[in-house]
């Protein structure tokens, strides 16, 4: 990209510059001991063209659309179309969440994205003495497909894609989804969506599980091909990062450790005598969007170049899209304060331009008042307004790639790639993700990551405004949003309703058949879909698979 | 250190279990997904001096009394019991009524946490 003498002069001119630099700090030296990202790399005073002498423009950094990806996956980005606004949303009954997704869609979201209760997350019913105090608390209660029916209610689901956030459960809930589509008229062939269904990112970060990793993978890999087969516009899997990342590991572990849990997905589906070419392109991915701008952007940037390399050389894939890397953002919950709520909002407009400047092909923003409750209408719509003040005001996406060329950025996507590149090579030398996480390699690296950042605050080597600098004893009043304590009674009695009203003597033999199904090998899609439109609960459905597979308990290592 | 109920947010309890590792302390972690019947049964067996609960998906208001209750029931209410994690403002004067010996929310240093053991918990027997 550059002449070598041209190089030279600049190596030369930036020593002389380094001269001038000293002497203007000479009195008081530098305004920090360190300067470093958020995730601890230290970052230089001054980028320069010499940081990508070897750098190739068309082989590193390209054109978006072509090969290496690196400024975006679509050849126009956000001139055709801009990202989907994607607000998370969940709470309550399936009615209160109905409510809450129709605001959104009112105020201007262009996805829908679905967050369940604790429960549901893990493959229980509200009735279970498992899940006293949790119902509705963190999302929103679904038991049966009735609930599933009521949840996207009066919504254009023939036009509008849905994201579930769901994991052991989600081939159960994604049945359920199919089912009330197709009871409504819509076929499977045409609805669209992600359920996020990474099972190997719980045992390392979110922690929702319930089969051990051997099973959860059959159960993945049954998902994949039933999408590649019956749901070709559905995302059957969202192989993410954010969870690792908001557990505590710095920007290189998220990358590292989501690609390589989607290399294990893919190997999986090759086992299985899966083509490449046709899974590949219905592969996503979902990453969270932290405090440090330049990192975050690097790491999105790196990403895609990072996952075509893996697609064509390692998977040898030829269709191009088969090496897109798609993906989904939340801004980063762990980054927002208790303290001083209201700052939440510059936090999450910041790492949602950091989102957008990185390429995500869909975003969420989070709510100021998110460390303290599940988020208030008027808290979901200002994030809202986040995105849409930074697709139309602020002009960031009139270019694709503006940042491209930076040489602080173009500097960062290549260490960051190149370190979790080597973080992959350890994983393959241990057998892989699946192996890693037996030997709990993944969950350490991010104990210690989470361990010492928490010191670095407390030490206040790293600033956070509220909590260790400009700490202020008054704070404006936030209003909470409250979930009524009736809620988990009356989701008890109307799950009692449908058990009593339904084909008891169906679901039985349904469930039988889906045991049976389960210690085989065929395709377990079929057999659930059957049991959820008997109105089999979710919890009826997945307690058979803990029968079959076993339950997986927290090795509770730190 | 104990992880109630269903709730899967694992990161500050584990911080907390190995600062107060770093600390000196003999530290029991639980793991996640446990009853409250058994986080009682194995601080019992344990002989701990403190049970540290954390919640941070919104079943505290069941979870920790039941904890205490569960305690009482078993006559060892005399193992300290405090919690940390997310909690409505109006909550922890709920949970402090019903048993909880201190609440810990999102910004506590480390040392506060460590300190407050030190001067607040003292070895049973």
């Amino acid at each position: 990209m550059f002449t070598k003498k041209g190089i030279e002069r600049i190596e030369t001119d930036k020593k002389k510059w380094q001269k001038l630099f000293q002497e203007s700090i000479a009195k008081t030296g530098e305004r920090l001991a360190r300067f470093s990202t958020v995730s601890d790399r230290p970052v230089e005073n001054l980028y320069t063209p010499v940081d990508l002498k070897d750098h190739d423009y068309s082989g590193d950094i390209g054109f978006p659309g072509q090969y290496p990806f690196t400024r975006g996956v679509q050849p126009s980005m956000y001139r055709g179309r801009l990202w989907t606004m994607r607000m998370f949303a969940g709470l309550g009954s399936a009615r209160d969440t109905n409510r809450r997704f129709h605001l959104l869609v009112e105020e201007g979201e262009t996805g829908l994205s679905t967050a369940f209760d604790m429960p549901t997350l893990m493959g229980y019913d509200t009735d279970s003495p498992k899940a006293k105090g949790e119902c509705g608390r963190c999302g929103v209660a679904i038991d049966t497909l009735k609930d599933m029916e009521v949840l996207f209610e009066g919504l254009p689901i023939e036009k509008i894609t849905t994201s579930m956030t769901i994991n052991p459960p989600a081939a159960v809930l994604w049945a359920m989804y199919i089912a009330m589509a197709e009871k409504r008229g819509i076929s499977r062939k045409v609805i669209g969506g992600t359920i996020q269904n990474d099972m190997l990112k719980e045992f390392i970060a979110q922690k929702t599980f319930m089969c051990p990793p051997e099973s959860s993978m059959r159960l993945i890999t049954d998902t994949i091909e039933f999408g590649t087969k019956e749901v070709p516009r559905w995302n059957p899997i969202s192989i993410s990062g954010y969870h690792i990342r908001e557990a505590g590991s710095t920007a290189v572990q998220e990358l590292a450790f989501t690609l390589a849990d989607g290399i294990a997905y893919v190997e999986a589906a090759l086992k299985r005598g899966m083509d490449v070419d046709s899974f590949a392109h219905r592969l996503s991915f979902f990453f969270n969007s932290h405090l440090d701008f330049f990192e975050e952007i690097a790491k999105f940037r790196a990403a895609r170049r990072m996952w075509a390399k893996i697609m064509k050389e390692r998977f040898k894939a030829k269709d191009p899209r088969s090496l897109w890397l798609r993906f989904h953002t939340q801004t980063a919950g762990c980054s927002l304060t208790a303290q001083q709520p209201y700052n939440n909002i510059i936090r999450t407009t910041l790492e949602a331009l950091a989102a957008v400047l990185g390429g995500t092909q869909s975003l969420h923003t989070n709510s100021l008042d998110e460390v303290l409750a599940l988020p208030t209408e008027e808290a979901a719509t200002i994030a809202l307004r986040t995105q849409q003040i930074i697709a139309e005001e602020v002009g960031i996406a009139n270019t694709i790639d503006p940042l491209g060329g930076s040489y602080f950025l173009e500097r960062l996507t290549n260490d960051m790639e190149e370190e979790a590149f080597a973080y992959i090579q350890k994983i393959d030398e241990m057998g892989g993700m699946v192996a890693a996480i037996e030997r709990n390699y993944p969950q350490l690296e991010i104990a210690d990551a989470a361990y010492q950042y928490q010191k670095q605050i407390d030490e206040t080597e790293k600033t956070v405004i509220g909590v260790n600098k400009y700490v202020t004893g008054e704070e404006l009043p936030v209003e909470i949003l409250q979930i009524e304590e009736e809620l988990e009674r009356n989701q008890i009695e109307w799950t009692q309703e449908v058990k009593n009203s339904r084909n008891n003597k169906k679901v039985k033999t349904t469930l039988q058949r889906l045991g049976e199904a389960a210690q085989g090998d065929e395709n377990l899609m079929y057999p659930i879909l059957d049991a959820v439109r008997a109105y089999a609960t979710e919890q009826e459905i997945c307690d058979v698979f803990r029968d079959v597979f076993g339950i997986y308990r927290d090795p509770g290592v730190y | 250190m104990a992880k109630p109920g269903l709730d899967g947010h694992d990161r500050g309890a584990r911080i907390i279990a190995r600062a107060y590792r770093d600390a000196g302390f003999e530290v029991v972690y639980t793991g996640l997904h446990q009853t409250p019947e058994e986080i009682v049964q194995a601080a019992i067996q344990e002989d701990v001096d403190m049970i540290g609960l954390s919640s941070l998906a919104g079943a505290h208001l069941y979870l920790f009394p039941r904890v205490i209750e569960l305690l009482e029931q078993s006559g060892a209410n005399d193992i300290v019991v405090c919690g940390g994690g997310i909690f409505p403002e109006e909550d922890i004067p709920k949970l402090k009524k019903a048993g909880i010996k201190e609440i810990f929310t999102p910004g506590t240093p480390l040392s506060e946490v460590v300190a407050w053991v030190e001067e607040n918990v003292e070895a049973r027997r």
